[in-house]
């Protein structure tokens, strides 16, 4: 009957003619690359938005202080704020502060990347692990890491082990629910060209299983650094060794707002530049060379 | 009458003799013939044998996907495989190439059983098969890598088979920069690179436009011609395996066995537009039109009928 209908001349199913169209599009401009920094109106307009911003918050602090609503010692003015950074600057105290803080983020961090990436994976492509460490690592991610540090202690004592651990739990189940996605939601297709090319064991998964879920686990990885930084900075708080939560407690011992305040800005500012500078060069870049749209 | 594997192996049938010479395209003006690939009755490059598979369906029943195939493909062949979507044609160059296991029967290469993949068999998918968190050149050196070629070498055969492919100054690209059929490119340069015996191509111009397949055709049919390689090509386009095949080996559905060969014995290079083609094809696609029905019965009832 419908020859026409399902044939077209060439003698395919025309279901197949219907998906030759619309492919070819996005291949039309094969040398721009998309990275290149052009600053537009666009960013002038967002910087220009950002500083009135900023410069009325920053105002409305400074009046605030100069009404003296509430004490000084409550209620610190912007500058004497900056005068504590700047004196805890120069007295090293800060910088020394924020060196262990970060040393302690990056060891814990590393450990639980290597550690929940192993985890994910064997979660991931085992159906054992899955039916039943899977469901436990959900329902642990729901216990604050902070519930960890009494357990730390009595296995640790007051060390430097026993923030790690804190750490480690605060990002490790982050990661490893993220490897598991990744590798569930990983085009198969990748896998297979690999094995097909000759890769095989860990070469096939750090060659090709690894790049072809970073889109995937990046989100996870960014989440992890986030958990881990707030159990980090908790932990310093109770365990009082040096780092930027002691510094914190310090402030309020001394019943020095001015402190506190400043090391809370630290700490909002590390982690927005972390934030910044890591993560987002990482997605940048994944966006760009995958050829995905940016989630602007 | 499934197949005929007498004529498949060995006997020297007049076809298979008597093939037209091929005319090297770069000399496409004066037609020179090109002595190729001598007929001997050799072991086959590729050999199935009684070759099933059989899923269990999420229901729990079991499908039989492939039944029984026996088929060989003699080395330097071009053989084509056709058949309606949904007759396991894919799944049978995925256990050629060893990424999936037959639940029974053999195949071999070269006499050797497989039993996992090799570097000797590369696969072309359909699409999507390139890395794309690699350049072009680093997708074209990959297989190499893994094979532990040296860096120079790795370098020198990239340079070489990017330009076979015409696709040298785009090196530095990113997959998703490229158009489909420049992907498509990459692709056979990257097969190509690890410098296999067999290539399996899976429906991989099924995505392109018209212009560019006609294209990849020529590319192709010449890369062949001059390498010497056994090409296994699955479509489900008649007229494309017809075009580019020594040999149409033609799969029914469901289950998929193989329902008929064909020798394709026409002059080369041969172009899709040919009256003999179509005609060829024509008569292919008679045999294949009940199968079709059967597997648009699959898909949408019982309502359509050709």
């Amino acid at each position: 009957m419908a020859m026409n209908n399902v044939f077209n001349d060439a003698g395919v199913p025309s279901t197949v003619e219907s998906r030759v169209i619309g492919v070819h599009t996005n291949g039309s401009q094969p040398f721009r690359l998309p990275w290149r920094f052009t600053p537009g109106k666009g960013i002038i307009r967002k910087i220009t938005n950002q500083v009135i911003f900023y410069s009325v918050l920053l105002g409305l602090w400074a009046l605030l202080a100069k009404l003296r609503i509430w004490p000084p010692y409550l209620f610190p003015a912007p500058w004497a704020v900056a005068g504590a950074l700047w004196a805890g600057v120069q007295d090293h105290s800060f910088l020394i502060g924020i060196a262990v803080t970060m040393k302690r983020m990056l060891i814990g961090y590393s450990l639980s990347v290597v550690l929940g990436m192993i985890l994910g994976l064997g979660v991931a492509s085992n159906k054992f692990l899955e039916e039943t460490l899977g469901a436990l690592l959900v329902s642990l991610q729901s216990l604050p890491s902070i519930c960890w540090v009494p357990l730390a202690i009595l296995w640790f004592g007051l060390t430097e082990k026993a923030i790690l651990f804190v750490v480690l739990m605060g990002c490790i189940l982050s990661v490893t629910i993220a490897m598991e996605d990744g590798r569930k939601q990983m085009p198969k297709i990748y896998t297979m060209a690999g094995r097909n090319l000759g890769a095989a064991g860990f070469r096939l998964f750090w060659y090709v299983m690894l790049p072809a879920s970073l889109p995937y686990i990046v989100s996870g990885l960014k989440q992890g650094w986030a958990f881990g930084w707030r159990s980090l900075i908790q932990a310093e708080m109770i365990f009082l060794t040096i780092g930027l939560g002691q510094l914190l407690m310090m402030g309020r011992d001394l019943n020095d707002m001015n402190q506190v305040i400043a090391v809370m800005l630290m700490i909002i500012g590390l982690g927005y530049l972390v934030n910044r500078l890591v993560f987002r060069t990482i997605e940048r870049t994944l966006q760009s060379r995958w050829g995905l749209a940016p989630n602007a | 009458m499934i197949s005929n594997p007498k004529f498949v192996t060995c006997e020297p049938s007049l076809s298979t003799v008597c093939r037209k010479p091929v005319r090297s395209a770069s000399l496409a003006a004066s037609p020179v013939i090109v002595p190729i690939r001598q007929v001997e009755c050799t072991t086959p490059k590729i050999h199935l044998q009684e070759v099933s598979l059989s899923y269990q369906t999420d229901s729990g029943s079991h499908l039989l996907a492939l039944d029984r195939i026996d088929l060989d493909v003699r080395p330097g062949e071009f053989l084509c495989i056709v058949g309606p979507s949904g007759c396991g044609k894919s799944t049978l160059l995925h256990l050629i190439a060893g990424l999936q296991k037959p639940t029974s029967g053999r195949i071999a290469m070269d006499g050797e059983r497989v039993t996992s993949p090799g570097t000797d068999r590369i696969l072309i998918f359909q699409e999507h098969g390139l890395f794309p968190w690699l350049t072009v050149e680093q997708n074209v050196e990959f297989g190499m890598k893994m094979k532990g070629l040296s860096k120079s070498e790795r370098r020198d055969r990239t340079r070489h088979y990017l330009r076979l492919v015409h696709l040298s100054q785009f090196k530095d690209s990113r997959p998703h920069q490229l158009s489909g059929g420049m992907r498509q490119r990459v692709a056979l340069a990257r097969a190509l690179a690890t410098e296999p015996d067999v290539l399996l191509m899976d429906e991989p111009f099924a995505a392109l436009d018209a212009q560019t397949r006609d294209m990849l055709h020529d590319e192709l049919e010449k890369i062949w011609a001059e390498t010497g390689r056994t090409i296994v090509f699955v479509t489900h386009n008649v007229r494309e395996a017809v075009r580019l095949g020594d040999r149409v080996a033609l799969m029914s559905f469901r289950p998929g066995r193989v329902k008929k060969e064909f020798v394709v014995d026409l002059p080369r290079p041969r172009h899709l537009e040919e009256v003999e083609v179509a005609r060829t094809a024509r008569e292919i696609l008679d045999h294949l039109r009940d199968e079709i029905n059967k597997s648009l019965e699959a898909e949408y009832g019982h309502e359509q009928r050709i």
